[in-house]
């Protein structure tokens, strides 16, 4: 069964929405307060699965933006503690894109090297994916420049727009249980194979011609920290961050994170949440900074996801090429105006 | 549902009972935590760190000052500098406090340190890592070499741990103990002077293997000091310390180059560091 076609009509979707969240959460792009973004389906909500690509990465389903990891109390003037559970409901999230699912590809290697973080490992357990490809690529798109193949996403379950049909291709064994749970609603397309081919190849054409796709890599990865870090372009480049964090909260890629408390009547609650190497706080201590100047907090995310995540991680850059961050900096900062300056001059001046 | 059991994630610590607290300066006291079955908490081995929490309060990370040879408990060795370490200061006896770890690397004293002479140098709080591996090579005494400490602090009441460094330290075979202490006091006929200026009126031979630790000012003179000696800097370890909250390489908080100081330190080599880019 696996590899296998099948196809819904579009208008049929609301249903097939109905049943999935019938048995387990959904995520779904859906517009609310004039942006497009992943939450949990609700009936009647407008789901916007023709919006290529969402404010924010759909990372908050496998590592929300808040999360209790467990609760402190007294009882009999005895201090205990109570882990928060893990996640054990099913979910799907539906519509990603292949810049997102490699996104994930790279929080797999952060959350799931050892020590695995367990809260992350059983939500990537229980959530399925199923990735669109995309019919209509964005200006700010380069997940080209990545190696990423917009017009094949990995995923679950892979996903076309043809026609007035969506097709979908489980990729996983995870993904063909979650199309037999469906069958009610989906009918096989076996002769799609053409079809699919042909919207591949309209994607392939339009992603080679995209502003950014021919942005080039060389000189960045492993072994590059020194030449790299001391340049002088750092200096130019960074001035205009008001050091918002905005970049960082919107990537599919950013990992780092906080650990605080919460009192609440029950004890204290110790949650994590997302937290952005933009700050000034971010590495302030007792006896100081080791980063004082938003000029080194700037050059450490943008030499973080070209230069050091490619040392740890046999050459994979921490960023796809989603251009989420080109989209939202309120500055026209940009992870491609740093790799354009640096190629420019190779960065030595 | 998942395979994973709950409770088990490194982020999540372990209630610790403080079963004694000892002043050792106007501003450290060291800390002897016990799991509330009684024993130590885990095993950790000389130069390893914890993450100790007062919830509610805060959490911070501290070098485990004990050796791993002692079986019965884990100290810290806590200067007293901000919101948690003035409440950490606080406690009495009997209280609870969390503690998950251990965490980072260590000194490598089963491999590259077997053997060596060992030139012990710090100041101030930083006694509390070299500590942990100082305990360590007296306990397993037959697998090094000489062991000198040269230890400075700002005054006599300063000095960590001195009952011990004279009682234990001083005496024990083959090891030769230098305290100094930054200007002169009543009461003090010891040395008078800086760590790296006293180092170098010392003078040892470099066929020895260093380990500093101490404020980023002493690490930098008795770095250049143990320089003019003949040292290279792959005969010198140190600590780094960084703003933490993970502790096991993922918060993304301590990461410097491609390396994470709380899982690839926090203990380097010298030339380790220099290959660092320079934000320590
Ligand atoms: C690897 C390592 C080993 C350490 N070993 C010891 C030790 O053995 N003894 C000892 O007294 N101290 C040690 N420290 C420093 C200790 O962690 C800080 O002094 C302590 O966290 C200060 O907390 P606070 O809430 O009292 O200070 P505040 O200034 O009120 O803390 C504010 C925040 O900054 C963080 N912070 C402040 N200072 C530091 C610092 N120097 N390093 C990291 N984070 C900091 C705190 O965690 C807290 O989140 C070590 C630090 C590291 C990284
Ligand atoms: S680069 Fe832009 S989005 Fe990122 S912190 Fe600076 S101003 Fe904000
Ligand atoms: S750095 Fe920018 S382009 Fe790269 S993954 Fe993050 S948001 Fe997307
Ligand atoms: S403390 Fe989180 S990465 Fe080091």
């Amino acid at each position: 069964m696996m590899g296998g076609i099948y196809g819904i009509s579009k208008d049929r979707l609301e249903k097939l929405f109905s049943a999935l969240a019938a048995e387990r959460e959904l995520y779904l792009p859906v517009m609310s307060g004039g942006k497009v973004n992943f939450s949990v389906w609700e009936e009647g909500e407008d789901v916007r699965l023709d919006v290529t690509k969402t404010a924010k990465s759909p990372k908050d389903a496998f590592f929300p933006q808040f999360e209790t990891l467990y609760t402190c109390r007294t009882e009999e003037g005895k201090l205990k503690i109570d882990p928060e559970e893990l996640c054990r409901r099913e979910f799907v999230v539906f519509g990603m894109r292949a810049c997102d699912a490699a996104g994930l590809r790279v929080l797999d290697r952060v959350f799931l090297s050892e020590p695995v973080d367990t809260f992350y490992a059983a939500r990537r357990e229980l959530g399925t994916i199923v990735s669109i490809a995309c019919g209509e690529p964005e200006e700010s798109c380069f997940c080209r420049a990545f190696g990423i193949d917009a017009a094949s996403p990995d995923a679950d379950v892979a996903a076309w727009f043809s026609g007035e049909r969506l097709l979908l291709k489980p990729q996983t064994e995870k993904g063909t249980r979650l199309i037999s749970s469906l069958s009610e609603y989906l009918t096989e397309a076996d002769g799609a194979e053409a079809a699919i081919e042909e919207e591949q190849a309209k994607i392939r054409a339009i992603t080679e011609k995209l502003p950014y796709s021919l942005l080039s890599l060389e000189g960045w990865g492993s072994g590059e920290t020194k030449r790299k870090f001391d340049s002088p372009l750092w200096e130019k480049l960074y001035r205009p961050c008001l050091a918002c964090g905005t970049c960082t909260f919107v990537c599919p890629t950013c990992q780092c994170y906080d650990i605080k408390d919460y009192k609440t009547k029950n004890g204290v609650q110790r949650y994590r949440c997302w937290d952005s190497c933009m700050y000034s706080d971010f590495t302030l201590m007792a006896g100081g900074n080791n980063r004082t100047t938003q000029l080194q907090r700037f050059r450490q995310r943008f030499m973080h996801k070209l230069v050091y995540f490619p040392e740890n991680n046999e050459g994979t850059f921490s960023c796809v090429g989603c251009g989420r961050c080109v989209d939202s900096c309120p500055s026209s900062l940009n992870i491609v105006k740093v790799i354009k300056a640096f190629s420019k001059d190779g960065g030595d001046e | 549902m998942c395979g994973f059991g709950n409770g088990n994630d490194a982020l999540i610590p372990r209630v610790g009972v403080i079963t004694d607290i000892r002043t050792e300066t106007p501003d450290v006291k060291t800390f002897r935590v016990v799991s509330p079955e009684g024993g130590k908490l885990f095993e950790h081995m000389p130069g390893q760190c914890a993450m100790v929490c007062v919830p509610g309060v805060g959490e911070g990370m501290f070098s485990i000052t004990s050796s791993p040879t002692q079986r019965e408990y884990q100290e810290f060795s806590i200067k007293r500098c901000g919101v948690l370490t003035d409440m950490l200061h606080s406690l009495s006896p009997g209280d609870e406090i969390t503690v998950r770890g251990p965490y980072g690397n260590h000194f490598p004293v089963e491999d590259a340190l077997k053997g060596k002479n060992l030139l012990f140098v710090a100041g101030g709080i930083g006694l509390a890592p070299l500590r942990s591996v100082i305990n360590y090579v007296l306990d397993n005494r037959a697998d090094y070499g000489s062991v000198d400490i040269v230890y400075g602090a700002r005054s006599a009441d300063d000095l960590v741990r001195l009952d011990e460094i004279r009682e234990v330290w001083a005496k024990a075979p083959g090891v030769g103990v230098h305290l100094t202490i930054d200007r002169e006091q009543e009461g003090w006929d010891g040395h008078v002077g800086f760590v790296p200026a006293f180092l170098g009126e010392l003078g040892f031979d470099a066929d020895r293997t260093a380990l500093v630790c101490g404020p980023p000012v002493m690490i930098k003179f008795v770095l250049s000091t143990l320089g003019e000696m003949g040292f290279g800097k792959e005969q010198v370890y140190t600590t780094l310390e960084l703003r933490m909250k993970c502790g096991i390489g993922k918060c993304g908080r301590c990461n410097i180059g491609s390396k994470y100081v709380c899982r690839d330190g926090p203990v380097f080599r010298f030339d380790e560091i220099d290959e660092l880019p320079d934000e320590y």
